[in-house]
C-alpha cells in the first residue's frame, strides 16, 4: 500500500501549485538555456530550408537518417505516457495518481517533437501538405491512400488530438482550483474560461470518472495502432531488414520500453525540481521499474525474433545487413552500445530492490535505456539503406551533418522546454486525483504494527 | 413564489450527509439540492440526487460519424483519381481500413469529450452562488429553496454544522 502521508486539500493545493504561482530562479535559468538550444535548432532548420537538403548528410542511397530516426524515437517516447495512464486508470491502480498527468503531457509534447521531424525531413516543409491533404482541385489529383505517408499523419494526428483531449478533460477540475486561488489577479478571468465554469457537483465528478475510463479504453487501441503504422512505413518497403513480420509488435514494445523509461526519468527530475517528496515515493519508481523489467524482457524477445526471422530465411540481402550491423565498424560498435545500454546494464540492475528504490540509480538507468533505444532506431533504419541492392546503384554511407545534429539536439531540448512551460501554468500532478486518493486511505492495526490500508470503491 | 438560492459551507462529509437528510425531510425536493466539492466522493455519499445521463451513446455515435468520414475520404479519393495498379481492384481495402479505423477512433474520442461537456452542462458562463473555499477542501450544499422555506433551510444547515451560509445576492 502506498498512501502513508496524510495531506490536507489546502496543503496539496499549496505544494502542487507552487510553481504556478511563483517563478523560481532555477525555472528561469533552465527554460532560458533550453529555449536557447531550441532557438539554435530553429535557425538550423531555417538555414536548411534556405540552402536545401544538401546541407545534411543525406546522400544517395541513404535518404532516411537522423530525422527519421528521431521521428521514430519521439513517437516511441510518446507511447508510454498515455499507455501508463490508460492502463493504470482502467485497472484502478492507486499508484497511478501522482504520475498520470506528467505521463500524458509527455505524450503530447513528444508527439509534437516527432511531428516536426517529417516536416523538416521533407526539406520543403510546406510541400508535405500536398501528400496529406487533397490538393490541386483544378487537376483533380488526390492523395494516394495506399501510401504509408498518408497512414502516418492520419494515425499521429488522431493520437495527438486524442491525447490532448484526454489531458484537457482531466485538467478541468484543476483549472478551477487555479481559478479560485487566482481571484483578483489576471489568472482569474483566464482560468475561469479554461475551467468552463466547473463547480464540482457529484454529477460532474461522476462524468469525469467515466470520461477517464472511456477515454482510456478508446485511446489504448489507438496507441497500439500508431506505432504499428509507423513500423509499416518500413514494413511495406522492399529494403532488406525492414520487412520482418514482427515489426509492428517489435516497434510497439520498443516504444513502451523507451517511453516508460522516459516517464521514470521525468518523475525523478520532477520530484527533485518541484520538491514533490510528499507525492512521488520510492514505491512509485519501484513499481515502474518492475513494469520495465517485464517490458524490457518482452522487447528482448521480439528483438531476438527480428534477428532469427531474418537469419532463418537465409536471404542473402538480410544476412548482409545483419553482418554489417553486428560485425563491421562503426555499426558493430553502435550495436554493442545500443544493446548494452538498453538491456544488459539496466535490466539486471533493476532486479535489485535497492536499485529500484534509488532515485539516482533509476535516473541514470532510465536515461541509458533511451540512449540505447535512440541507437536502436538508427540501426534499424540506416544499415538497410547503405547496402547496394536491386534498383540501387551505389554503395553508400551516412554521416550526419552538424545541421542535422543541431536539429536533433533541438528536439531533445524542445520536450523538456515545453514541459517546463506547461508546469508554469498547469499542475504536473493532478490535484483532484491526489485528493481523492487521500480520502480512501486508512490505517489498520495488525498485531503490533499499524499498516496503511486502502478503501476501494466498486 | 420565487425561489432563493443558499450555499452552506461544511468541513466534514458527515455534516453534509446530515444536512442533506434534514433538508429532504423538511420538504425540499432532492432535485433542488446540489453538492459542490473540490474532489470526488464515492457515489451516494451524501444521498444526493443523481441525474440521468446518456454519455455511453456519444462514443457510439462519434465512432459511426468517424467511420463514415473515413470511408468517404478513402473511397472518394480513389474514385476521384482512379489509378489502377497491377490490374488490382480500384478500391484497395487493406489501406482503407487503416484510415477508417483511425477516423472511427478519433470520432469516438472527440464525441466522448463533447458528451462529457454536454452532460456536465459545461461550459457555464457564470459560476453563480459559489465559494472559493470549496477547492480548499470545504463542501458546499446549494439549495434552490422556495422563499418561504429559505430561513428554515438556512437554520437546518447551520444546525448540521455549516460554517457559513451564503445567499444569492
Amino acid at each position: 500500500m502506498y498512501y502513508r502521508r496524510t495531506l490536507s486539500d489546502a496543503q496539496i493545493n499549496r505544494e502542487l501549485l507552487h510553481v504556478v504561482f511563483t517563478t523560481p530562479m532555477w525555472w528561469i535559468v533552465i527554460v532560458g538555456l533550453l529555449g536557447l538550444v531550441v532557438g539554435l535548432a530553429v535557425i538550423a532548420v531555417g538555414f536548411m530550408f534556405n540552402q536545401g537538403l544538401g546541407v545534411t548528410g543525406l546522400r544517395q542511397p541513404v535518404f532516411w537518417g537522423f530525422f527519421i530516426t528521431n521521428f521514430v524515437f519521439w513517437v516511441g517516447i510518446s507511447h508510454a505516457g498515455v499507455m501508463i495512464s490508460a492502463i493504470l486508470r482502467l485497472s484502478q491502480a492507486e499508484w497511478r495518481r501522482p504520475m498520470v498527468r506528467a505521463a500524458e503531457i509527455m505524450t503530447v509534447f513528444s508527439l509534437m517533437a516527432a511531428l516536426t521531424m517529417p516536416l523538416v525531413h521533407a526539406g520543403r516543409a510546406w510541400r508535405i501538405f500536398y501528400w496529406i491533404f487533397p490538393y490541386d482541385w483544378s487537376r483533380g489529383i488526390w492523395p494516394d491512400i495506399r501510401s504509408p505517408l498518408i497512414w502516418d499523419p492520419v494515425a499521429i494526428f488522431t493520437y495527438l488530438i486524442s491525447s490532448s483531449l484526454f489531458v484537457y478533460t482531466a485538467l478541468i477540475p484543476d483549472l478551477a482550483v487555479i481559478r479560485d486561488r487566482g481571484k483578483g489577479t489576471w489568472r482569474y478571468p483566464v482560468y475561469a474560461v479554461l475551467s468552463l465554469g466547473w463547480h464540482g457537483s457529484p454529477h460532474q465528478w461522476k462524468l469525469q470518472g467515466m470520461a477517464g475510463i472511456l477515454l482510456s479504453a478508446l485511446i489504448l487501441p489507438v496507441f497500439v495502432s500508431v506505432h504499428s503504422i509507423v513500423s509499416w512505413d518500413f514494413g511495406v518497403s522492399l529494403v532488406p531488414s525492414w520487412h520482418v513480420t514482427v515489426f509492428a509488435p517489435y516497434f510497439v514494445i520498443g516504444a513502451v520500453h523507451s517511453g516508460v523509461s522516459a516517464v521514470v526519468t521525468l518523475m525523478v527530475i520532477m520530484r527533485k525540481l518541484y520538491h514533490l517528496e510528499n507525492y512521488i515515493w520510492e514505491e512509485h519508481i519501484d513499481a515502474l521499474a518492475r513494469l520495465l523489467i517485464v517490458v524490457a524482457t518482452g522487447w528482448f524477445f521480439l528483438f531476438w525474433l527480428d534477428l532469427v526471422f531474418s537469419l532463418w530465411t537465409r536471404e542473402e540481402q538480410e544476412m548482409v545487413v545483419w553482418n554489417l550491423r553486428l560485425f563491421e565498424a562503426p555499426w558493430g560498435w553502435l550495436f554493442l552500445t545500443f544493446f548494452i545500454t538498453s538491456y544488459v546494464i539496466p535490466v539486471p540492475l533493476w532486479l535489485f530492490k535497492r536499485v529500484r528504490r534509488s532515485f539516482t540509480w533509476m535516473l541514470w538507468t532510465s536515461l541509458l535505456v533511451n540512449v540505447g533505444m535512440w541507437l536502436e532506431r538508427f540501426l534499424i533504419i540506416v544499415p538497410g539503406l547503405v547496402r547496394k541492392g536491386p534498383l540501387v546503384f551505389d554503395y553508400g554511407t551516412y554521416r550526419p551533418s552538424p545541421i542535422e545534429i543541431m536539429i536533433v539536439v533541438g528536439t531533445l531540448a524542445l520536450v523538456p522546454f515545453l514541459l517546463l512551460l506547461f508546469s508554469k501554468f498547469f499542475p504536473l500532478i493532478p490535484l483532484w486525483e491526489v485528493k481523492e486518493g487521500q480520502k480512501l486511505i486508512d490505517h489498520v492495526q495488525l498485531g503490533n504494527v499499524e499498516v496503511p490500508a486502502l478503501v476501494k470503491e466498486h | 413564489m420565487a425561489n432563493r438560492k443558499l450555499l452552506g459551507l461544511f468541513q466534514e462529509p458527515q455534516q453534509v450527509a446530515d444536512a442533506m437528510n434534514e433538508l429532504k425531510a423538511s420538504g425540499i425536493a432532492a432535485e433542488d439540492i446540489d453538492i459542490y466539492s473540490g474532489s470526488p466522493f464515492p457515489e451516494g455519499s451524501f444521498g444526493e440526487h443523481e441525474p440521468h445521463h446518456r454519455l455511453y451513446m456519444f462514443p457510439l455515435v462519434g465512432a459511426l460519424i468517424g467511420f463514415a468520414i473515413g470511408l468517404l475520404f478513402t473511397a472518394g479519393t480513389q474514385i476521384s483519381y482512379p489509378l489502377v495498379t497491377g490490374g488490382k481492384p480500384l478500391l484497395s481495402i487493406p489501406p482503407m481500413t487503416i484510415i477508417m479505423y483511425e477516423n472511427t477512433m478519433l470520432g469516438a474520442i472527440i464525441a466522448t469529450v463533447l458528451g462529457v461537456l454536454f452532460e456536465s452542462r459545461l461550459p457555464k458562463r457564470s459560476l453563480g452562488l459559489y465559494d472559493e473555499r470549496i477547492t480548499e477542501g470545504y463542501i458546499g450544499i446549494i439549495v434552490d429553496s422556495p422563499e418561504d422555506k429559505a430561513a428554515q433551510a438556512e437554520s437546518l444547515m447551520k444546525a448540521a454544522g455549516a460554517e457559513e451560509v451564503k445567499h444569492e445576492s
